[in-house]
């Protein structure tokens, strides 16, 4: 009892035939190839799995199909490539914002839309935004810097 | 000196050929290979430094190949913090070596003295005028099958260019950007798979319901099942992840563990069956000095790794290939062909990056189960993924520990004798010991006798009785070590082992006896610490923290202090935590100062000291595995949290780097101090010690009730 699902992912328009109620990140990492969208718990309570539709946050794991249906998905792999990073990513790098990295590409993605909203967050706006992730190895310190230091580089300002 | 004279690093006697670890190849790089793997801490990075740095390369000619039991040395698992004290040592050798048989040959084909030779970028200059000859051209007249001998000199630490910069991580780029991990490896055709789980050992599936699990699966799927061992396959991820679910529900178990609540604590396990040992002086049977004596307590507490482990196997011409993320691919090999009696060179494991490992975990237990499912359906590329429940339910947990402190002091307030009882399952099942077995084992037709528990020998740095010896100048020590051996969970090595436990101890110990004789807690810890380097450290946080502001606390605002020096014998520590306490415990500052000897990389290791801070103070104030019945029951975030972003205070990590001293281990030492530091500061800030972790809110609120 598959159908036809179009949509926007990456700003590419995509045709996936899918069961209504399968969950987004399946048709992301199975059909799409696009396995920056990490699964963790399946229960929207870890944040890897974390995509924007239509500029919000919104969980890969536990979002079906049809709720897809004409929207837009933008997934880490939209940000930038590790050829060419996006200035988030950039930051995240010039921090060295990670250890086992498994976390991040959801972290990058809430990232995203908080800077969408707020050019220029403060730490607490920060950690506010990024509470709904989890990171086992404790990189937390130098993730909250590297949003800070995006920010700057995405306001046009000198991070240093 | 004669190849004899040098004792040659653990890793390279027991892989004594050139070409198990390095390889010149075509394309003008050097392939490093090591046995150890990225498990999120940077090694592989570090480790392509040491190399690099001796033979004269710049990073980008270095391509590091790691865990790989085709090519690779054997060296076990990538654990205890001794990769750079191993592996790097046995690199550091390789490659010097490497360098000094090149040099030689140059110098034969040129008629030259090898004085006369330097080395830039792998080209050879002749009195320094660059010539055609390079490492890559002059490497095929070397028989590299040779054994290394460890006489060749490595640099001088004054010469490092390499060693000792911050180098990025080669490996985050991508992590940044994309799939990275074994989780991201789906080949066209891969069939997916999952487990329906034995509830425990000797546990016997009576029923399973397979109509009704194919219904709930909403597309096609393969149940497989072998004595206890079921496995849920198909090639739509989604129908087998559903399928899994519903087979949990539809699967009846005859002999699953029944566990009592009570089980789940610490206190149980005192005076259960254990294996007793005395380590260090004679109990006194005429003690002299005032007694003190305080019993402290860590309940069973989990990895919990971000991500479900996961593994990839191929059986085809006969002929088994594994990818995981496991710590170490030759141990994997071999307790897979013992489990799945096949020889040794009819598998190949290799290694791919995961989520974060601090320990043994689920990863060789999914590897085995990929590998029974991909023998069965030869021909056909197995993605074996545990369920996230299974993950909390199913992973060696870090054992519940109870240590008692009985401290006789002399009139000055001076320890004089120092005895830790402790009580704790063991913390290695490592398979292939002999004290356990990859999980699916036990599932499958005659199944391994039960484990013979053993903790970690004493000169390894022992396993629940590790840093219960006071590093501090006390004259009499003694640890009384009760191996639990029944207890209700499987139990393993989780990051720092034992250590976190009895330095939280024997921490709050030092404090409180410090507070007994009037005496600043610095103070009275540095009047017992002969060895400068544990003095350095201490003071260096103490000064950071502006130490000499810290009040008489008990007003809600507390500032602690610990120290510990990994093992005794790898990195040193210390601690110290700002913190606020009102229902709960709000930290607001961790100082954390650390001497590792040489430092390959420095913000590597100050990576490590703030990860290592964040996961102490997880485990101290929050973490606890609860279960009753047939087993776990903490089987999400929600009932397993763990620090969270807004719990995290600002982190000031440094390093007293001492280039002209051997590195040591580093990946561990920050954990047990800051736990401690945080008890200190807890019990500063309420002028009540609370002496069991986790100090949860539930916990705070009774004992500001008590």
């Amino acid at each position: 009892m598959t159908q036809m699902f179009e949509m926007t992912v990456n700003g590419s328009i995509e045709q996936v035939e899918a069961r209504a109620s399968l969950p987004l990140i399946y048709v992301l990492r199975n059909e799409l190839g696009l396995t920056g969208t990490r699964y963790g718990c399946g229960l929207e309570q870890c944040g890897c799995c974390m995509v924007l539709i239509d500029g919000d946050p919104a969980y890969a794991c536990t979002r079906s199909m049809e709720s897809i249906a004409g929207r837009a998905v933008l997934t880490v792999e939209g940000l930038g490539t590790a050829a060419d990073l996006h200035p988030l990513q950039q930051a995240f790098l010039d921090e060295q914002a990670g250890q086992c990295g498994y976390c991040l590409s959801g972290i990058l993605i809430s990232a995203k839309a908080l800077l969408d909203r707020k050019p220029n967050p403060t730490r607490a706006e920060i950690t506010e935004a990024l509470d709904g992730h989890l990171c086992r190895c404790g990189a937390h310190t130098r993730i909250i810097k590297a949003v800070g230091r995006a920010a700057a580089l995405l306001r046009g300002e000198d991070p240093a | 000196m004669s190849s004899q004279d040098v004792a040659l690093p653990a890793s390279l006697s027991v892989n004594p050929r050139l070409d198990r670890w390095l390889k010149f190849q075509a394309d003008e790089t050097v392939r490093i290979a090591t046995g150890k793997v990225e498990i999120g801490q940077g090694v592989v990075t570090a480790l392509s430094q040491i190399a690099a740095e001796e033979l004269d390369l710049p990073l980008d000619r270095v391509v590091m190949l790691a865990g790989d039991t085709d090519e690779g040395p054997d060296e076990r698992y990538t654990s205890s913090s001794l990769s750079i004290m191993v592996s790097g040592a046995s690199i550091r050798l390789v490659c010097a070596e490497a360098r000094a048989l090149l040099v030689a040959r140059a110098a034969l084909r040129l008629n030259c003295s090898p004085d006369d030779l330097s080395v830039a970028a792998g080209r050879f200059a002749v009195n320094g005028v660059p010539g055609e000859l390079s490492y890559w051209s002059v490497a095929p007249e070397i028989d590299w099958s040779q054994a290394p001998t460890g006489n060749a000199a490595p640099k001088p630490a004054s010469a490092y260019r390499i060693v000792g910069q911050n180098i990025p991580r080669h490996d985050l780029p991508a992590k940044l950007s994309g799939g990275a991990y074994v989780h991201d490896r789906i080949p066209a055709g891969v069939l997916h798979a999952r487990i329906l789980r034995q509830p425990g050992r000797g546990a016997t599936l009576r029923s399973l319901d397979e109509a009704a699990v194919g219904r709930a699966a909403g597309a096609g799927i393969e149940i497989f099942k072998l004595a206890n061992f079921v496995a849920l396959i198909g090639s739509d991820e989604a129908a087998v992840e559903t399928a899994a679910a519903a087979a949990a529900e539809h699967a009846h178990w005859d002999g699953a563990p029944d566990i009592a609540p009570a089980q789940q604590e610490a206190a149980w396990l005192e005076g259960q069956p254990s294996i007793d040992n005395l380590y260090g002086a004679p109990v006194d049977p005429a003690p002299t000095g005032r007694l003190v004596e305080a019993t402290f307590s860590r309940p069973y507490v989990a990895h919990a790794s971000i991500a479900p482990s996961c593994a990839l196997a191929l059986y085809a011409d006969d002929h088994l290939t594994i990818w995981s993320h496991g710590q170490g691919m030759h141990p994997l090999r071999r307790n897979i062909a013992e489990v799945l009696d096949l020889p040794l060179e009819a598998i190949t494991a290799r290694h791919l990056d995961g989520a974060g490992c601090y320990g043994h975990n689920g990863a060789d237990d999914a590897a085995l189960d990929a590998a029974i499912v991909a023998v069965n359906k030869p021909g056909h590329c197995i993605r074996l993924q545990w369920r996230r429940q299974d993950e909390f339910a199913f992973e060696p947990f870090g054992p519940a520990m109870l240590v008692t402190m009985r401290v006789r002091v002399d009139d000055a307030g001076q320890p004089q004798d120092w005895t830790s009882e402790i009580w704790s399952p063991t913390h290695v099942q490592r398979p292939g010991t002999g004290s356990g077995y990859l999980l699916a084992a036990e599932a499958l037709p005659n199944p391994p006798a039960a484990p013979v528990p053993q903790d970690p020998a004493e000169e390894a740095g022992g396993g629940g009785t590790r840093n219960a010896k006071p590093y501090y100048d006390i004259p009499n020590s003694r640890i009384l070590h009760h191996l639990v051996t029944t207890p209700p969970v499987r139990t393993s090595a989780l990051r720092t082992l034992g250590a976190l436990p009895n330095v939280f101890a024997m921490e709050a110990m030092m404090d409180d006896l410090a507070a007994m004789a009037g005496t600043d807690p610095l103070d009275y810890r540095l009047a017992m610490l002969a060895d400068p380097r544990a003095r350095a450290v201490l003071s260096e946080a103490a000064a950071r923290a502006g130490w000499g502001r810290r009040g008489k606390g008990g007003e809600g605002h507390g500032l602690g202090l610990a120290f510990a020096r990994y093992k005794n014998t790898a990195a040193y520590a210390a601690v110290v935590v700002a913190l606020s306490v009102d229902e709960a415990v709000h930290l607001e500052h961790i100082w954390v100062v650390a001497d590792a000897g040489l430092v390959i990389n420095p913000d590597g290791v100050r990576n490590q000291l703030e990860g290592g801070a964040v996961q102490g103070a997880s485990w101290a104030l929050k973490e606890q595995v609860r279960m009753a019945g047939a087993g776990v029951t903490s089987l999400d975030w929600d009932s397993y949290p763990i620090l969270r972003f807004s719990e995290v205070p600002e982190i000031d990590a440094q390093v007293l780097n001492h280039p002209d001293l051997p590195s040591l281990g580093v990946g561990e030492c920050a954990v047990s101090p800051t736990a401690a530091a945080i008890g200190n500061g807890v019990a500063h800030a309420l002028g009540v010690r609370i002496r069991d972790m986790p100090l949860s809110r539930e916990r705070i609120m009774a004992n500001l009730l008590r």
